[in-house]
């Protein structure tokens, strides 16, 4: 009956979205942030342990739909070991997929989101994790919205 | 009460073109009607009519399609005075919708009447359009904000409370008939009853049963009532207000401008009498024009048939899912309104109206404008089916089939 919604849910997602990676909260982090989604009412909380430039640990709480969930899932196993630089980078080729569909360069694992912007409703779930990341990096204090999101 | 007559159903249906189409390649079932109903070609043809033949602004026009044009828009005001048994037009005030109407007591009578220390008693289900305008009032006046507590999932009000809570220091009781996201009927006329005695202004949030069941301001007893077009068969971005004549009279304005004036000087101004008082500006004209011939299509049908056909297919669609695992559902169990609230055990209400979405079933997802009720109740969203007169039994089997499948897609 759903065929044509296994460019949205993928077994990758649907897998993450069950079994949710990094999935708790990190007491020794040395930055964090929110993430919220009025809409949908998603809530994420991500925790960054950084040594210089280098993210050594990163983990999520919260509750959302499946996408966001497993959206944050995917982000943590990219982002583990890799640099602000590098995550940066990755946030805005993720962005691209995710409302354009035009996968540029190697983006892995995530390539499972690229069917997103098929459905402009789901967006926001999709990037929720990745302005929540970028956000703990820069030290936003503020939890981070999707209000403003174009879609 | 009139005794039921037989209704055409599937005949009724056919007067809404946009019923007759495929989504995603599928029948389209749409149960998304509490956020707002399907139009008849009545009502469209009503538009196209006025805009075609009559459309010219109203009042002060001498030509004679502004006379046509004003006619058409206080023809509208009388019909909707008898749709909810007011007492004379005057007591009807055209408003964008129900908000638009809370919104203009909540500024008007509000400011006036509440201070420091008065409390405005609402209940735990109110949507947003019942709560943010009186926590904003409270906010500029001091006044306080209570509650009627919501029982749980079953989603009553919890009446052995409402004594200890009509207090002295209430002034006003604002209460919704039907909650748009559990279903339940609230007894407004006892609750009015009640805080009359009291002295206490009351107001009722009639947008889920205006269109869906009898509605009788005088028989309810309430102050004031608000209701929106586009929930009945209207065109969006109109609305009712009704307030009793002696409170209307003695309200401030809520906008100022031209159509609301006698006269205007320079340093002072001398205001109409209810509802012109209220309608400050061209108001939307074809608005209450084509909610004039939703009102004439829904009292054709009648609306007590219309809520025994609704009340079947909330009580039949709950059942369905009621024997369904892993459903949690929401609301009474008995005497709800035409929608059924409910979510699958460890799937997202959003995750569940998408699938739903790809197989023609328009539902709703999310905190449907009632977010602490959602909170009280350790919920995010619920998914949301809401039916009218132009659903059908068969539409609810398919949707129960599409819950299921959608339950088979998670590994349930």
């Amino acid at each position: 009956m759903f065929e044509d919604l296994n460019d949205l849910y993928q077994q990758v997602i649907l897998d993450h979205c069950k079994k949710p990676r990094n999935f708790h909260e990190m007491p020794q982090a040395t930055c964090s942030a929110q993430g919220h989604n009025p809409l949908c009412g998603d809530r994420l909380q991500l925790f960054l342990a950084l040594d210089g430039d280098t993210i050594k640990d990163i983990s999520f709480v919260g509750s959302g739909c499946c996408i966001s969930k497993a959206s944050a899932s995917l982000l943590t196993e990219f982002a583990k070991g890799k640099t602000k630089a590098d995550v940066e980078k990755m946030f805005g080729q993720v962005h691209e997929m995710v409302t354009t569909g035009n996968v540029q360069g190697d983006v892995g694992k995530l390539a499972v989101f690229a069917g997103v912007y098929k459905f402009p409703a789901r967006v926001k779930c999709a990037i929720l994790s990745w302005h929540a990341v970028m956000a703990a990096l820069k030290g936003d204090a503020k939890p981070v919205s999707t209000e403003n999101e174009q879609t | 009460m009139k005794m039921a007559k037989t209704i055409d159903w599937p005949s009724l249906r056919a007067d809404f073109p946009i019923l007759d189409q495929q989504v995603h390649g599928k029948p389209l079932i749409y149960f998304d009607n509490a956020a707002t109903s399907q139009k008849p070609r009545a009502v469209i043809d009503a538009l196209v009519h006025y805009y075609e033949h009559d459309n010219a602004n109203v009042h002060r026009g001498i030509h004679e399609l502004s006379n046509r044009a004003t006619a058409g828009y206080e023809a509208a005001r009388t019909r909707a005075a008898r749709f909810i048994n007011a007492r004379n037009a005057d007591e009807i005030i055209f408003t964008r919708g129900t908000t638009e109407g809370i919104n203009l007591v909540a500024s008007s009578w509000g400011a006036k009447n509440l201070k420091s220390g008065d409390v405005i008693l609402l209940t735990e289900m109110e949507h947003h359009s019942n709560l943010v305008p009186w926590q904003l009032l409270a906010q500029r006046t001091g006044a306080k904000l209570a509650y009627v507590p919501v029982t749980g999932d079953e989603g009553l009000l919890d009446l052995s409370k409402l004594d200890s809570l009509l207090t002295k220091q209430v002034k006003l009781f604002a209460m919704v008939h039907i909650s748009n996201s559990m279903g339940t009927v609230n007894p407004v006329a006892d609750l009015c009853a009640r805080a009359r005695k009291l002295g206490i202004t009351t107001l009722v949030d009639a947008a889920q049963s205006a269109g869906h069941c009898p509605v009788d301001v005088q028989a309810i007893g309430c102050d004031f009532l608000a209701f929106s077009g586009h929930k009945i068969c209207g065109p969006t971005g109109i609305g009712v207000l009704w307030g009793r004549q002696e409170l209307l009279d003695a309200m401030p304005p809520y906008q100022g401008g031209g159509e609301m004036i006698l006269s205007v000087e320079y340093q002072k101004t001398e205001f109409k009498k209810a509802p012109h008082r209220f309608e400050a500006g061209t108001p939307d004209i074809s608005g209450p024009i084509g909610l004039h011939a939703a009102m004439d299509y829904l009292d054709a049908i009648g609306r007590e048939n219309i809520w025994k056909h609704d009340q079947e297919l909330a009580t039949y669609a709950y059942e369905k899912l009621a024997a369904l695992k892993n459903i949690r559902l929401f609301g009474p169990k008995t005497g709800r309104a035409g929608l059924v609230s409910f979510l699958i055990k460890d799937v997202h209400a959003h995750d569940v109206v998408t699938l739903a979405d790809q197989a023609g079933v328009a539902l709703r997802g999310g905190h449907h404008c009632t977010q602490p009720l959602m909170h009280k109740l350790g919920v995010e969203s619920t998914a949301r089916a809401s039916f009218y007169f132009y659903n059908t039994k068969a539409e609810v089997d398919r949707f129960v089939e599409v819950v299921k499948e959608i339950q088979k897609f998670f590994g349930q």
